[in-house]
């Protein structure tokens, strides 16, 4: 900002001034307020549907495939631990106890805010150019060599460079296209299609996938996929500098002055 | 203070008022329309809101999935149920003879109904989902007379709001909105699988409710009540289940 003397001197120059000073500024965020409100909402949401979602299959933990399934069929696969009701056969002499009425109620209310982030995130994400400009690969990154060169330095544990500190590079630029795009729209349309109502307002949510239990299954399954995402995420961050990178996503700023040329 | 900051603050009121105005012309609106469970109180209140309303939105008069004969579970699973009473073991022991279905409350004639009676009424069958909370599920074929013949012939009165369903066991009742209680899918069920229906599946008399979760679908039905008020029931949540910690609306 001029000073109020320049201001008055001129005022006609401290307003275009103004302009190249907030571009400094706009620099010097790595991550913009959305993205960084977004990713916060959607990490205390994500913790609170994991407790959940592992209380809740605590009751019931085996899987099937198809439409239906039930302690007297065959699973597709059981989780080896104790179970929360009496009736399923786990192989333990014991009974863990009942958790799901609230871990249901706050699943489905962690849900509704995820989702409801998750949009904010998206049609700001497309108007803002944020899916183009940070996340999109670029058209020569996407290559074999690329890619592979990429996964070389990565399992080198190389330390990226401060110039790397300013934008993603083309594993996590794939790594969170494909956790924005294709895990949470999955793990949200199986989670729809185990609601009996939602179901019966759009039947091919479920029979597209096969059925019910199918569809609790693919939940499941992604939100393993999610989980090891996560464990990734933080081992990433760990590695490039987890105080910095977690600076820059709590202020937006990563200590380091980025000299663009 | 700048300019910035203060357009800023002025935005940040503008949009707060906005927001808190919104949030009381939805509440009203919501209130208006029932789209309000009875236990929306509480901390996970606005997320029982959400699924209630969200779902009476999109599906109010949609049908449950129903499958063919070929799909209908070889192994049923009946899910625990407490020892049964003695006022069941003596109606057991008599062939269910005696069983009888009260209906009070905002009618225009109570009255009661006994097996025979509801079977001589139109007989409806549904192959259907249970899906219990708990993750498992199975598919039978349901028969029994649909909740809103029996409504009608009580005559319910235009004030009445809710459906209270009870068991002859203890602490076990729900209730249903009216859009759900005269949905064609809402069967008093004594038939399941062409025979009568089986204690562990909550026979003589069943209470199914195909668009929501297994737990919903209350057995032993022995009484109902129409009322426009579920505050003096229990504590007042509208069923037992969420005095045990579960959602009133089990449609997710």
């Amino acid at each position: 900002m001029s000073t109020p003397d320049s201001a008055q001197a001129f005022p006609q120059a401290s307003v275009r001034s103004s302009a190249p000073a907030q571009a400094t500024i706009a620099r010097n965020t790595r991550h913009s307020a959305l993205v960084r409100i977004t990713h916060w909402i959607t990490t205390l949401c994500f913790f609170a549907l994991l407790l959940t979602g592992i209380e809740i299959l605590i009751s019931h933990p085996r899987f099937y495939w198809g439409e239906t399934g039930n302690d007297l069929t065959t699973p597709l696969f059981r989780i080896p631990i104790p179970s929360s009701r009496n009736l399923v056969p786990t192989g333990y002499g014991y009974v863990l106890p009942d958790q799901n009425g609230w871990s249901r109620s706050l699943h489905f209310q962690a849900a509704w805010v995820t989702v409801l982030t998750g949009a904010l995130y998206l049609i700001a994400g497309f108007f803002t150019g944020h899916f183009r400009k940070n996340l999109a690969p670029g058209k020569t990154d996407l290559s074999w060599r690329a890619l592979s060169a990429a996964i070389v330095s990565h399992l080198r544990f190389r330390r990226p460079s401060e110039e790397e500190a300013w934008s993603y590079n083309l594993l996590q630029r794939l790594t969170y296209l494909t956790v924005i795009f294709v895990l949470f729209p999955l793990v949200i349309w199986t989670g729809l299609a185990m609601s009996p109502t939602f179901t019966a307002a759009f039947p091919s949510t479920v029979t597209l996938l096969g059925g019910r239990q199918t569809a609790r299954t693919i939940h499941f399954l992604v939100s393993i996929a999610l989980v090891l995402f996560l464990l990734v995420h933080i081992v990433m961050i760990c590695l490039a500098g987890f105080w910095t990178r977690a600076r820059a996503m709590v202020t937006g700023r990563t200590g380091t002055r980025m000299e663009r040329t | 203070m700048t300019d910035i900051s203060r357009r800023k603050i002025i935005l940040s009121g503008l949009a707060a008022t906005a927001g808190v105005a919104g949030l009381g012309a939805a509440a009203r609106i919501a209130k208006k329309y029932g789209l309000i469970p009875p236990d929306h109180g509480g901390i996970y209140g606005p997320g029982e809101t959400l699924n209630y309303a969200f779902q009476r939105l999109v599906a109010r008069h949609s049908l449950a999935r129903e499958f063919p004969r070929n799909q209908i579970s070889e192994r049923p699973f009946p899910n625990e149920i407490a020892p049964p009473s003695e006022a069941f073991k003596h109606l057991q022991a008599g062939g269910f003879i005696d069983w009888r279905v009260s209906v009070d409350g905002m009618v225009d004639r109570p009255g009661s109904f006994s097996l025979d009676q509801l079977r001589s009424y139109p007989r409806r069958s549904q192959i259907t989902e249970v899906a219990c909370e708990e993750g498992w599920s199975y598919v039978a074929e349901w028969t029994g007379v649909r909740l809103s013949h029996v409504l009608s012939i009580v005559g319910v009165r235009p004030q009445a709001k809710y459906v209270v369903y009870f068991s002859i066991e203890p602490d076990w009742w729900d209730s249903l909105d009216m859009d759900e209680a005269m949905h064609p899918q809402t069967f008093l069920t004594y038939g399941m699988n062409d025979s009568d229906l089986p204690v562990g599946h909550g026979g003589p008399l069943r209470m199914r409710v195909p668009r929501q979760l297994g737990y919903k679908s209350v057995k032993f039905i022995t009484r109902l009540t129409l009322t426009d008020n579920l505050k003096k029931l229990g504590k007042g949540l509208g069923s037992a289940a969420p005095e045990a910690g579960y959602a009133w609306y089990a449609g997710v």
